[in-house]
């Protein structure tokens, strides 16, 4: 884990990239429970207006979180988090699914060797499919 | 049509218990794709000082699901069409992780129905607590696409 006193505002996690494939979608229905049919039938999606089946949204948001719990190494360590949902992301029926880069930095530090690490989520390089991402963790 | 704002401030307590097994720990872990041992394996979550494995931050979302049916979303007084909504927001306060073994009791509050341009926004906020301690608070704000009342 990373030593509070060694942690400046400004420092950067390890960013990642997930790939997100219609696999990781029905395995994330059968162990959330959520199985909307939008996140796994292609033509009831496109029926509601959407381009396409798209990843749940506490999926997306459980991804970026492992950018803060690798780093931390123990997830107990993460006191808070939140996120707002600002895009779907959508899942084409390929191999390769859509790509979510996700990356992290230190906007604050807080009493009680605690940080606020702010995230951001793009896909395929470019669209933010999260804003006002943040995480507070407690660090050694 | 809007939302019945008279929802506002109703508690709805969770059916029944739900107890956490290691099992659907690792399924959830492996769901996402997480192979942390601290998920996974009861040695390497005791070494860390955990009772045993303990779970991602989001695992709690499946309160919601397990006892979706007992929520105000699906009461036709409300007068949500799930078809038009979307997740906006989500918030979890971890007063300790939530681990194997847990009995965990949860009670949820409609905290606030109000306009956002178009759209509603209805918070609901859940309190998750076993044999009394708390372990968590979860907020989430539902979007409901188009039904806000247009003032003429």
């Amino acid at each position: 884990m990373p030593s509070y006193a060694d942690v400046e505002v400004g420092t950067e996690l390890p960013a990642q990239t997930f790939p997100v494939q219609r696999q990781h979608l029905v395995m994330y229905c059968g162990a959330s429970g959520d199985f909307n049919i939008i996140h796994w039938n292609e033509r009831v999606a496109k029926a509601v207006g959407l381009p396409d089946v798209i990843a749940h949204g506490m999926f997306t948001m459980a991804e970026a979180g492992r950018v803060v719990t690798d780093w931390v190494g123990d997830p107990g360590a993460l006191l808070e988090y939140g996120v707002r949902f600002s895009k779907p992301v959508p899942v084409p029926d390929d191999d390769r699914g859509a790509q979510l880069t996700v990356r992290g930095t230190v906007e604050e530090k807080l009493d009680g060797n605690r940080v606020v690490v702010g995230l951001t989520a793009t896909i395929d390089g470019d669209a933010a499919v999260l804003s006002g991402a943040r995480a507070v963790v407690r660090l050694s | 049509m809007p939302l019945n704002r008279a929802f506002v401030g109703r508690e709805y307590p969770a059916p029944d218990t739900y107890e956490v097994g290691r099992e659907h720990l690792r399924q959830f872990a492996d769901a996402i794709g997480d192979q942390n041992p601290l998920y996974h394996d009861p040695a390497a979550a005791r070494a860390a000082g955990h009772p045993d494995v303990i779970a991602p931050p989001t695992f709690l979302t499946v309160l919601g699901f397990r006892f979706g049916m007992s929520s105000p979303i699906v009461d036709p007084d409300l007068g949500l069409n799930y078809a038009l909504v979307v997740h906006g927001e989500q918030r979890f306060e971890h007063h300790r992780p939530v681990r194997a073994g847990d009995v965990l009791t949860s009670v949820s509050r409609v905290a606030d129905i109000r306009n956002a341009g178009r759209n509603e926004l209805m918070t609901m906020v859940t309190e998750v607590t076993a044999d009394d301690e708390r372990v968590a608070t979860l907020t989430s704000t539902l979007v409901s696409r188009g039904t806000a009342q247009q003032e003429a």
